[in-house]
């Protein structure tokens, strides 16, 4: 009996490392797939992305569609941090217990709706009010989509910029305080350097949430894959292309289909180069304290 | 001199002008302040927002009624729309993926926390159970439609969802039970070895019942992540206007997520305001599920 529950608890943990094998074949596959018809080359350094188009015509330079996220990372991160970091400085040095114990959880609420929850947000509330400020924005725009996937991921950065600052000990703050620093000089040269390891987690794991985010960028971004620096004019991400396809009658096997695996491919590898990056911050600066 | 640099105090300069100094703290805590409304005053405008959109939406025949082409069916006075039958597919498909996630996501958890020898593959296992919490779940849809869809052969139907939705929640929940067993003190687990209990017996009968509370709560919570992924389920080709709830596993099958995506890429106002409504609906199930999750976890919480 227990040789048996244990072969079987084992096969549980086992399927995990079946998954992220299962996610590589697939991804690499389908990608060997794709990349017999279409050079790396031209994928990786073209400029237009065009898989629908008749054979002649049609273009799968993956850039635009690499833009595309880019502009969705940088405008939700202009957002995410500056906001969630001055959050977390707020809730750890400045409110009282209560406060954080209330407004903490609240803000994690925000990472709880379901993201399509947001992508009818952004279409039906934020960009009608942009048009209103700038009416030559389209139905579909970049600065929306970016703006929300930005709130998504404000808990994010505040709730784990939040766990490295109160982890650091108060010793260091009394020490300052000594020397007659100010609450805004302890908060700011002496929590959130000692912080600084865990603060820039919190960044990446955000930025990563951002390379995947899907819904919200199907919704409001559009479907248009350009390279363009006009925020208020539609853009296609990596994941909004992919989503495209799949609703699409794209025949199996087409390299248009088939380019769903190579763009999964490049969006699994950025965010896994991110999180690897994220764990080796932590470990590489963290500071211990006793 | 250098001996005087050293001793010189980094923070003198804050009391040199001390008005200047004071202004600066306050305007810095007004700014934090206002950074941490931010994201209050975006949650309270969203839903807001949804509530004032759903108006005349909302109405009892959301539940019951099969949806609609024609945009003027949503109002009084005609046939009637809602979205029953993706109400009932987005309930049978969390409740089959609940099925499939206690098994393994226990199963697991209870390996590396009892079972596993400190090893190197230990280690590997759970790092990589920390990396799949962080792939972007349309990526989980590609490994769906790949291996469930397509080489198991099973179609787009409602147990090729539910196994997708599994191994999307899998890692949160395999995080969230390890901690709900690490917090069993281990005196309990050698008071059963000492009187002579087996592995099994001692995770059983000692572990699983007072980690069960914890257990739960973890589990409610990554469910309610998943009644809302929208990506997999496009990926994996789930069917958009459905008309009949599913008749079993093997059935096709719509839900919400789907059918607000459907009703928000539509052209028209009428269809808007419906997702809205749809969306109420939505975000009371996962209010409903968060507070049973809170219940749990205070009735049993044995620090209070």
């Amino acid at each position: 009996m227990d040789r048996l529950t244990r072969w079987v608890f084992l096969s549980c943990a086992a399927v995990t490392v079946l998954t992220t094998a299962g996610i590589i074949v697939v991804l690499v596959a389908g990608s060997l797939d794709f990349f017999r018809d279409v050079s790396i080359l031209e994928y990786v350094t073209g400029t237009t992305w065009d898989p629908t188009a008749p054979p002649e015509q049609r273009s799968f330079g993956v850039l635009p569609l690499v833009w595309g996220t880019m502009v969705v990372v940088v405008g939700s991160a202009l957002v995410a941090i500056p906001i969630g970091t001055l959050t977390a400085i707020y809730l750890s040095e400045y409110a009282s217990e209560r406060t954080r114990k209330t407004l903490k959880p609240t803000l994690e609420v925000l990472a709880g709706i379901p993201t399509i929850v947001y992508g009818f947000f952004a279409l039906t509330f934020l960009t009608p009010q942009i048009q209103r400020l700038f009416p030559e924005t389209g139905t579909f725009n970049a600065l929306s989509a970016s703006i929300v996937v930005g709130i998504m991921i404000i808990p994010m950065v505040s709730s784990l910029s939040e766990d490295a600052m109160s982890s650091v000990p108060d010793d260091l703050r009394n020490a300052a305080y000594g020397l007659g620093a100010t609450k805004f000089t302890v908060s700011t040269s002496v929590v959130v350097p000692a912080a600084f390891s865990g603060i820039v987690a919190s960044y990446i794991l955000a930025v990563s949430r951002a390379v995947g985010e899907t819904m919200i960028v199907a919704l409001a971004m559009g479907n248009r894959p350009q390279l363009t620096s006009n925020v208020l004019d539609e853009m296609q991400t990596m994941t909004a292309f992919m989503v495209d396809v799949a609703r699409s009658d794209a025949s199996v096997g087409s390299p248009g289909y088939q380019s769903l695996f190579a763009v999964g491919l490049t969006l699994f590898a950025m965010t896994l180069v991110l999180n690897f990056f994220s764990m080796w911050i932590k470990a590489r600066y963290r500071e211990e304290y006793q | 001199m250098s001996r005087e640099r050293a001793l010189e105090n980094p923070f003198a300069s804050d009391a040199e002008n001390i008005g200047r100094t004071r202004l600066i703290g306050r305007l810095f805590v007004g700014v934090c302040f206002a950074s941490a409304m931010v994201g209050l005053v975006a949650l309270a405008t969203l839903l807001v927002d949804v509530f004032l959109q759903s108006r005349g939406y909302l109405t009892w025949e959301m539940l019951y009624y099969p949806p609609t082409q024609l945009p003027e069916n949503f109002t009084g006075g005609h046939r009637g729309a809602g979205a029953y039958p993706m109400i009932v597919g987005s309930i049978f498909l969390i409740a089959l993926t609940a099925v499939f996630t206690i098994f393994l996501g226990v199963g697991a958890a209870i390996y590396l926390e009892e079972y596993a020898p400190d090893t190197r593959l230990t280690a590997f296992i759970e790092a990589n159970v920390d990396n799949l919490a962080a792939v972007p779940s349309i990526v989980y849809g590609l490994l769906g439609l790949a291996v469930f869809v397509r080489w198991m052969n099973l179609g787009a139907v409602l147990l090729a969802g539910a196994l997708t939705l599994t191994l999307l929640i899998l890692p949160i929940v395999i995080v969230s039970t390890k901690e709900a067993i690490r917090a069993v003190p281990s005196s309990q687990r050698n008071a059963a070895y000492g009187i002579g209990a087996t592995e099994w017996q001692v995770t059983r009968d000692v572990v699983l019942p007072s980690a069960l509370p914890g257990i739960m709560t973890g589990l409610i919570l990554s469910l309610s992540r998943a009644i809302g992924e929208t990506a997999p389920l496009i990926m994996i080709g789930a069917a958009v206007t459905v008309l009949n709830p599913p008749s079993g596993p093997l059935s096709s099958f719509g839900a919400m997520p789907m059918q607000i995506y459907e009703w928000a890429s539509r052209p028209q106002d009428e269809f808007h305001q419906a997702a809205a409504a749809l969306i109420v609906v939505l975000l009371a199930i996962l209010l409903l599920m968060n507070l049973t999750a809170i219940l749990i976890r205070n009735k049993y919480d044995r620090r209070t």
